[in-house]
């Protein structure tokens, strides 16, 4: 099957900064993929432009064989590091802001998904404690039927046990289609749950490997790696 | 409990797991096992790196795939009993191996485990 996102010879510059530098990458469909980096290192702009909201400077980005537009945008779902959805909405308005916007959109198991956390859907956002509020957005997004789901540190800033439910909701949706782009900086916690980790440093991948692979060679784990990698 | 170390290959302490757990009785023979991304859940890993564990198992006769039904623990008991044998000899070598570094000589290590075990007897009655 064609692989779901390709990078070639991707180039992102700005007046002063060279945000990301001839990367090459193939990620394949049916992974769930860590993208692993200091702050400034490239990877929220690797997602902006997975998701449309950047435009090279040169160089191919490509989902599934596809420049980024409208048809790429429907199989990609995006969780931001900070939300836009309003404080005001309720969970009810979310839902139905998700419903209007995207047909692959699966109500049920959203719905299925607040149930087991009891949330009630008339609660307003703004009145969610971060971590409730980081799973409903989590699960919204996780509730698409979408063929990349980008999701920028989705564990960061929640108790241990809410990363633990985090990560079980993104198991529970894996589907060999389906590609999932974990951005963070807590490997410890997700590495057990990649297939593969990304590198990045400066603008640059430094590193595209899989984890097993890794551990069985270095006898370390990724966390331990990235330490040594990105010692200041 | 998936307690799983960070060091070593994922899907090698899957299969460990697993097996302990066969060996345990947690899975008796003929037991059928929950699906892939249960397991995966439950453990908190990879569906992939699960799929490859039990991949393993499977090649190794302790679990079989029904075609429509799912997956299933063997019903050969001496199957079973094989692998409980090499996971105690494994437990012994490790052992033994410790004990001989302490300096201790085959007889005292027997001599050791016998009132040890002698010990325990007791103090349970």
């Amino acid at each position: 099957m064609r692989a779901i996102l390709e990078c070639r010879t991707l180039n992102k510059k700005y007046a002063n900064l060279v945000a990301l530098n001839n990367v090459n990458l193939t990620i394949e469909r049916g992974k769930i993929i860590g993208l692993l980096g200091p702050n400034g290192s490239g990877k929220t702009t690797l997602i902006k432009l997975i998701n449309g909201l950047l435009v090279p400077s040169s160089g191919e980005i490509l989902i599934d064989g596809k420049k980024p537009g409208p048809e790429t945008k429907r199989i990609v779902s995006y969780l931001p590091e900070r939300t836009y959805l309003p404080d005001w909405m309720k969970v009810a308005d979310a839902i139905s802001f998700f419903e209007d916007f995207y047909s692959d959109f699966d109500k049920g198991k959203c719905m299925d998904m607040l149930k087991r956390l009891n949330l009630n859907p008339g609660m307003r956002l703004k009145n969610l404690s971060k971590g409730t509020k980081e799973k409903v957005q989590l699960i919204l997004v996780m509730s698409r039927q979408a063929d990349l789901y980008c999701l920028d540190e989705p564990i960061g800033g929640v108790d241990p046990a809410a990363r633990d439910y985090i990560l079980n909701t993104i198991i529970s949706n894996y589907n060999e289609n389906a590609s999932v782009i974990i951005s963070t900086h807590l490997i410890a916690d997700i590495e057990k749950v990649l297939d593969e980790f990304i590198f990045i440093k400066d603008g640059n991948i430094t590193v595209h490997a899989s984890v097993d692979d890794v551990r069985s060679r270095e006898g370390k784990s990724i966390d331990t790696l990235f330490r040594e990698v990105f010692r200041c | 409990m998936w307690e799983l170390d960070s060091e070593r290959p994922v899907y090698i302490q899957l299969i460990e797991k697993l097996k302990a757990d066969i060996i345990s009785g947690y899975y008796k023979p003929g037991d059928k096992l929950p699906s892939v991304r249960e397991l995966a859940a439950q453990a908190l890993v990879n569906p992939n790196t699960m799929q490859k564990a039990l991949s393993e198992l499977e090649r190794t006769g302790l679990i079989y795939t029904h075609r429509t039904s799912g997956r299933f623990i063997t019903s050969d008991e001496s199957i079973i009993r094989k692998l409980k044998e090499e996971a105690a000899v494994e437990q012994v070598r490790e052992f033994t191996s410790s004990m001989k570094q302490l300096g201790f000589k085959p007889d005292q290590i027997i001599e050791l485990v016998a009132k040890l075990l002698k010990d325990e007897g007791n103090q349970e009655v």
